[in-house]
């Protein structure tokens, strides 16, 4: 006989299954999300290095070079792109169909949604690691306990964008239409915060625009994820991140309530 | 959630699915109207009715997408609306739109929907080899769902909506798309599904070719229930001798 719990972990480890089988199959999805942040180590970083000088600011306690300031941005870039990956991944499923399967199952519906989550999170964290393997090749080489205390920080972020995703994917009806929304979020997210440029740079410009990227849940997972790479909390940092997740799942499961009108238009 | 019998209220008749006095609205529209529907275990009922009759609906109201806005829902005994995870730990389903992964393979396609059941993996294993075997799909199983005809992906759902060992089955149009042979195939598979055991089928159609004289058979019309009964007894009501005339003549 298994037990509620049993029946949950199997049911949790199924949903992650099903992630990897189609992360495995997708290499052109895999492939391009790692490009994606390599071009930006590569090229823009290279070319951008001397204009861009950036001060001694905390978690660093030197100088350090604009490509290893940019990297905890360009690891919540990876993550961005997967939670949205995620969330168009649930509208394709809706279209499908198999979303449908997901949902008429006998468990709880914040359990499962959870599950998809956390599931696209942990695929996440595959790319990451291959990106920091090959940055530490280009050497961008932080303290080797970073690599390892960065691990909840990317969970937590990872959950934080998935839960974006998900609240978006319950009210964007057709696939059609999710280009457009994630071209909305991913681009206006990812460049007003502090992913590129240190938000005292963007102070300097214009307040308007330091208060907007410091508001920015994605400016504060950049700063989740620098602090934890080299061995520091960052305490506002983390309390935004859990804030805005729990904020997003409440929405999201709200959304995807079957007594509420907002996700009833499963064909 | 595999099946229990632990926790069931224990009620003079448990019927396999008891509706009572469901409404429905999608904001002023009136979907569903004072549906009155049971089916006993091991019974073989035909839900009929026109496109627009609102057959969709019910079934989603009975697989919990939504949320029925008056009346209760019953599976096996369990409150859907109160007790949602045992209700639907009792329900197979097969949808109107295909619902399989394409680009995964039968095995893994039934394997996940297994997990979602929380069946162990010696059961997942056992239950895909019974399931596979019945609809004749074994030979099948490592295919990619994408190089499966209609018929035969249909099949593979029938087989994923029997592997946690339901009560009730309920198919939603399941014939949509397939040619006469494999209709036919479909729909005998079924009905001989419910005469194996005490699995009750509710076979939601607006195809009168699909009834025979001794089906039960529920039509729908306009969001509500016009008529019930054995089909040879609508065929007696209205004076008719020919049931599919009888039904024709309900339906339209």
């Amino acid at each position: 006989m298994i037990t509620a719990t049993g029946a949950l972990f199997i049911c949790f480890n199924g949903i992650l299954w099903r992630e990897y089988l189609r992360f495995i199959q997708q290499k052109g999805r895999f492939i391009a999300a790692l490009v994606r942040p390599l071009v930006w180590l590569f090229i823009f970083a290279a070319g951008f290095r001397s204009i861009l000088g950036v001060s001694i600011i905390p978690p660093y306690e030197t100088y350090v070079l604009y490509e290893e300031y940019i990297t905890p941005g360009l690891i919540a870039m990876i993550l961005l792109f997967s939670g949205m990956q995620n969330s168009l991944s649930m509208v394709y499923d809706r279209e499908m169909g198999s979303m449908r399967i997901l949902l008429a199952s006998p468990m709880p519906r914040w359990f499962l949604l959870s599950s998809r989550l956390l599931s696209s999170a942990v695929i996440s964290l595959f790319q990451v690691y291959l990106f920091l393997l090959i940055a530490w090749l280009w050497d961008v080489r932080p303290p080797l306990l970073g690599y390892i205390l960065i691990l909840p920080a990317l969970l937590l972020s990872g959950l934080m964008l998935g839960a974006i995703g998900l609240f978006l994917s319950s009210v964007v009806r057709q696939l059609e239409n999710f280009s457009g929304v994630m071209n909305f979020v991913i681009f206006p997210m990812f460049f007003t915060s502090s992913a590129l440029y240190p938000l005292w740079r963007l102070k300097e410009s214009s307040i308007v625009l330091y208060n907007i990227a410091y508001l920015n849940p994605f400016t504060q997972a950049v700063e989740l994820i620098r602090f934890a790479l080299y061995g520091e909390l960052n305490s506002v940092a983390l309390l935004s991140v859990i804030g805005t997740t729990v904020f997003f799942l409440t929405l999201s499961f709200w959304s995807y309530n079957p007594a509420k009108k907002t996700f009833l238009r499963i064909k | 959630m595999i099946n229990t019998e632990r926790n069931r209220p224990q009620t003079e008749t448990t019927y396999a699915l008891d509706i009572t006095d469901v409404c429905h609205h999608y904001g002023n529209i009136k979907a569903l109207a004072d549906i009155d529907l049971k089916i006993q275990n091991g019974e073989f009922m035909i839900l009929l009715g026109p496109n627009g009759a609102g057959k969709t609906t019910l079934f989603s109201l009975i697989t919990r997408l939504h949320q029925q806005s008056s009346g209760e829902v019953h599976i096996n005994g369990f409150n859907l609306s109160k007790n949602p995870q045992r209700a639907l730990a009792q329900l197979g389903v097969v949808f109107q739109q295909r619902s399989l992964d394409l680009d995964l393979t039968v095995e893994q396609n039934l394997k996940y929907s297994a997990t979602l059941y929380g069946l162990s993996h010696k059961q997942r294993q056992h239950a895909l080899d019974l399931e596979l075997e019945r609809v004749k799909m074994q030979p099948y199983k490592d295919a990619c769902v994408r190089s499966l005809s209609g018929g035969q992906a249909r099949r593979v759902e029938i087989a994923r909506a029997l592997m946690s060992n339901p009560k009730l089955l309920i198919l939603d149009e399941a014939t949509i798309g397939l040619d006469v042979s494999s209709r036919e195939l479909l729909l005998r598979h079924v009905r001989s599904l419910c005469q194996q055991g005490k699995l009750a089928v509710l076979w939601t159609t607006h195809l009168i070719d699909e009834v025979e004289a001794e089906d039960s058979v529920t039509i729908l019309k306009k969001g509500r229930i016009i008529s019930r009964g054995k089909a040879y007894e609508l065929a007696a009501s209205r004076d008719l001798e020919k049931i599919r005339k009888a039904i024709e003549v309900l339906v339209t």
